[in-house]
């Protein structure tokens, strides 16, 4: 660990803090319907959108009418996908000459984009054209993360409002992220990752010959605009197999450093809107506080495990003060890698500048552990606002138990309809992670594609469904994902993952929606100090680490203490 | 149910002429007229020709060149297409190895590059770049102490003066930006592009 990395690392989190408030602002404009310096410019196409969608800006909808709307915008975001992908050789832009997708494939790729997961059983340069990259991967990148906001906004309309029905209108919510905060965002990050190097071209392969006169053929594309939206909307899907380690996509140590604030700028910034529609912007920071020190723990535990080197590698003569290099880039170093791992697995984004398969057993353990605890660090553009507020509910609901008391959070009651959905939402993921890989680890579909022996195979075969259920997406990835078992398996933890944890929370804000407020007392459990951040994360990690802990005994931990011992497999 | 037909199917289209369309040609117009050299990759050429581009590392293997790292990259195999064969720098299909820190594989390969290094230049420790791969099996920069171990093989094949090819790669080495952002690094291509010029 050298000075200069946790120089980086606290210049980072400055900037994440500095972001937050006024980004909070400018999406509660959004969520509240108020102007923002960009209605002028803005305000036509959006009610061109709405004439042409039939929609009145003015109807909302109950949480059943919400979440029906987006399941059915979902259907057909999937459809549109997986036809684009299934027929590409037809269609224009594909100057490489890419195939026509595989059906497990093109169906997988498709749920993967829709649940805002990208996860890639795809080598992005090597099977998509550039049509599939623009019309199906990029629309799904904006799609998912606009409808990953609007869920977070519905949700905390559900504590902001009181005594009323409805929820908001998914199609307004859906329009004006897009257009407000997306788009303009994804222009101007766009230039940037050009000017520093990014590709935006339609132009072929080029072909060079290198200086020792071997033939080297160099894919480029349109990259830019793909990769802007990849990170701010916490998407992940690279457009190269190598994703942000591809110097194409992740040029320079500046660009590196600004993607890592994007993945994580939207999500910071939704605890401010929160705080400030419930009316008290401590709340917001709060949470803040509660998703910066779990993020701190995990950049620390890994920057340790990666900075030491492999001691296997240090024995026979190699520079162990440099740190574990395999499968990193110089230009980023130990401390940019790991902190990017740290990131995209804290956020739901999965984009990786560095191989994870190959970090040590427990820099790889972090990553996997984040996920584990719900992407509530920051998380995935709304998905983790929600995400820590469910937690919150719980812990507000066991500190209730221990005094005895019906638990309230912001004045709303907490009560069992609350409580079971919740927990249908926070089980459903260990089931899908672990359920699933009990069975990919036994048979042989599933162990075919396992590219690592011994303990570090059984990480390969957990990470990949940790990965997926968590709507995350990056990948120990030396795993042969693309078969039809690990496709389809994969598919459906996604889309569990993802829509197990929406809709349930759908319901909990049509349920608090139409609760009164009561009037805090002197019994009431303050949820914006220091006893709440404290609470909150205990039983985000009891809840996790009781959950977890045995597999993570059977893969990460036991592979450390093989390494220790100088074993390998 | 019905009412939610018509929003979304019309939103769906909408949003893919913008987002999928729109959006993407316009940025691609735009980076052209304002970036035209970074928006098509960065190529390099020499007497007309191009040699590669300035951000993809490319493979070296001659002693008179600095080498890049070891890279992961493979191609399909020209016998059977089911299978792939090692590529080194392969920039139509990136990868890492994905080799686990416990790998045998892993440790094999090091061990074997690690000799072939120690012949060239022995008693010095190895840096760790020179015999791991990268995540994108293209990485185009070294460290500047894996430049400093295999400047005296470089100097030895080129009969140049070693101070000459140590002044190089100190002129060729970039610091971190603003002295915080990334790590020192020393571009390959660029460093043997200016090896070349030496001669002239």
């Amino acid at each position: 660990m050298t000075f200069n990395g946790w120089i980086q690392i606290a210049l980072f989190c400055a900037i994440i803090i500095a972001l937050t408030r006024p980004f909070g602002g400018f999406l509660m404009s959004l969520a509240t319907g108020g102007r923002n310096f960009l209605s002028p410019v803005l305000v036509p196409l959006e009610r061109g959108v709405y004439a042409l969608c039939g929609i009145r800006a003015s109807d909302e909808q109950g949480w059943v009418g919400y979440a029906t709307a987006m399941l059915i915008f979902k259907v057909m975001g999937f459809l549109l996908a997986y036809g684009i992908l299934r027929s590409q050789t037809f269609l224009p832009f594909n100057p490489a000459g890419q195939d026509t997708i595989a059906p497990d494939l093109a169906y997988n790729t498709a749920v993967s984009f829709l649940t805002n997961t990208n996860w890639q059983s795809y080598g992005g340069e090597s099977t998509m054209s550039y049509a599939s990259q623009m019309v199906a991967l990029t629309v799904q990148n904006f799609m998912s993360a606009a409808a990953g906001i609007a869920i977070a906004m519905a949700f905390v309309r559900g504590f902001s409002r009181r005594s009323v029905k409805s929820i908001g209108n998914f199609w307004v919510d859906l329009t004006r992220v897009t257009l407000y905060a997306l788009i303009p965002l994804c222009i101007v990050f766009t230039l940037f990752l050009v000017s520093q190097g990014v590709p935006q071209t339609l132009a072929g392969t080029i072909d060079a010959t290198t200086l020792e006169g071997a033939k080297q053929s160099i894919a480029v594309g349109p990259v830019a605009s793909q990769e802007a939206i990849k990170m701010l909307g916490t998407n992940g899907g690279g457009f190269f197999n190598a994703n942000s380690a591809h110097p194409f996509e992740n040029p320079t140590a500046l660009v590196d450093f600004l993607q890592m604030i994007s993945i994580f700028a939207l999500g910071a910034a939704l605890t401010n809107m929160f705080g400030r529609m419930v009316g008290n912007e401590r709340q917001g920071w709060a949470i803040f506080a509660a998703m910066g020190l779990l993020f701190l723990a995990g950049v620390s535990v890994t920057y340790w495990a990666e900075a030491s080197g492999n001691p296997i590698l240090t024995a026979l003569g190699v520079d162990g003060g440099m740190g574990n290099m395999e499968g990193k880039e110089v230009r980023f170093g130990i401390a940019q890698s790991v902190l990017f791992a740290t990131v995209t697995t804290d956020a739901s984004c999965g984009a990786v500048n560095a191989m994870i398969e190959s970090f040590m057993p427990l820099g790889g353990m972090m990553p996997m552990i984040n996920i584990m605890l719900g992407e509530i660090i920051f998380g995935g553009v709304g998905s983790g606002l929600y995400g820590f507020l469910l937690f919150a509910i719980v812990a507000v609901f066991v500190a209730g138990l221990m005094v005895g008391r019906t638990p309230e959070f912001l004045g709303k009651k907490i009560e069992a309809k609350e409580v079971k959905m919740t927990m249908l939402a926070i089980l459903c993921l260990p089931l899908v992670m672990l359920g699933f890989t009990a069975v990919a680890v036994v048979i042989e579909a599933g162990t075919s594609a396992l590219s690592a022996s011994g303990p570090h195979g059984f990480s390969e075969a957990l990470y990949a469904y940790v990965s997926a259920a968590g709507n995350n997406g990056s990948a120990f990835a030396g795993l042969s994902a693309n078969t039809p078992f690990w496709n389809t398996t994969l598919g459906i933890g996604m889309m569990i993952g993802r829509f197990f944890v929406i809709i349930p929370a759908l319901a909990i804000a049509g349920s608090m929606a139409a609760k009164k407020t009561v009037p805090p007392s002197a019994g009431t459990f303050p949820t914006d100090g220091p006893m709440f951040v404290g609470l909150a994360i205990g039983v985000i990690l009891i809840v996790g680490g009781l959950t977890f802990f045995p597999a993570l005994a059977l893969g990460p931990i036991v592979e450390h203490f093989a390494l220790a011992a100088g074993q390998t497999f | 149910m019905i009412t939610h037909l018509r929003p979304a199917l019309v939103m769906i289209v909408l949003m893919t002429v913008i987002t999928g369309l729109a959006y993407p040609l316009a940025m691609t117009g735009l980076a052209g007229a304002l970036f035209p050299r970074q928006a098509a990759g960065s190529i390099v050429a020499r007497d007309g020709k191009v040699i590669g581009s300035s951000l993809i590392g490319q493979s070296f293997t001659g002693d008179t060149y600095f080498h890049g790292r070891p890279s992961a990259t493979t191609t399909a195999d020209p016998n059977d297409s089911s299978k792939t064969v090692a590529a080194p720098y392969n920039a139509a299909n990136s990868s890492g190895s994905n080799l686990a820190p416990t790998s045998k594989a892993l440790v094999d390969r090091v061990m074997e590059d690690a000799a072939k290094l120690k012949s060239e230049n022995p008693g010095v420790q190895l840096p760790a770049d020179l015999v791991t791969t990268s995540g994108s099996g293209l990485d185009p920069d070294i460290t500047p102490s894996a430049a400093a171990f295999q400047a005296p093989r470089v100097a030895r094949a080129r009969g140049v003066p070693e101070a000459t090819i140590t002044a190089l790669v100190a002129s060729h080495t970039e610091g971190r930006l603003l002295g915080i952002l990334g790590e020192p690094r020393v571009n390959v291509l660029a460093l043997n592009l200016a090896l070349d010029d030496l001669k002239k």
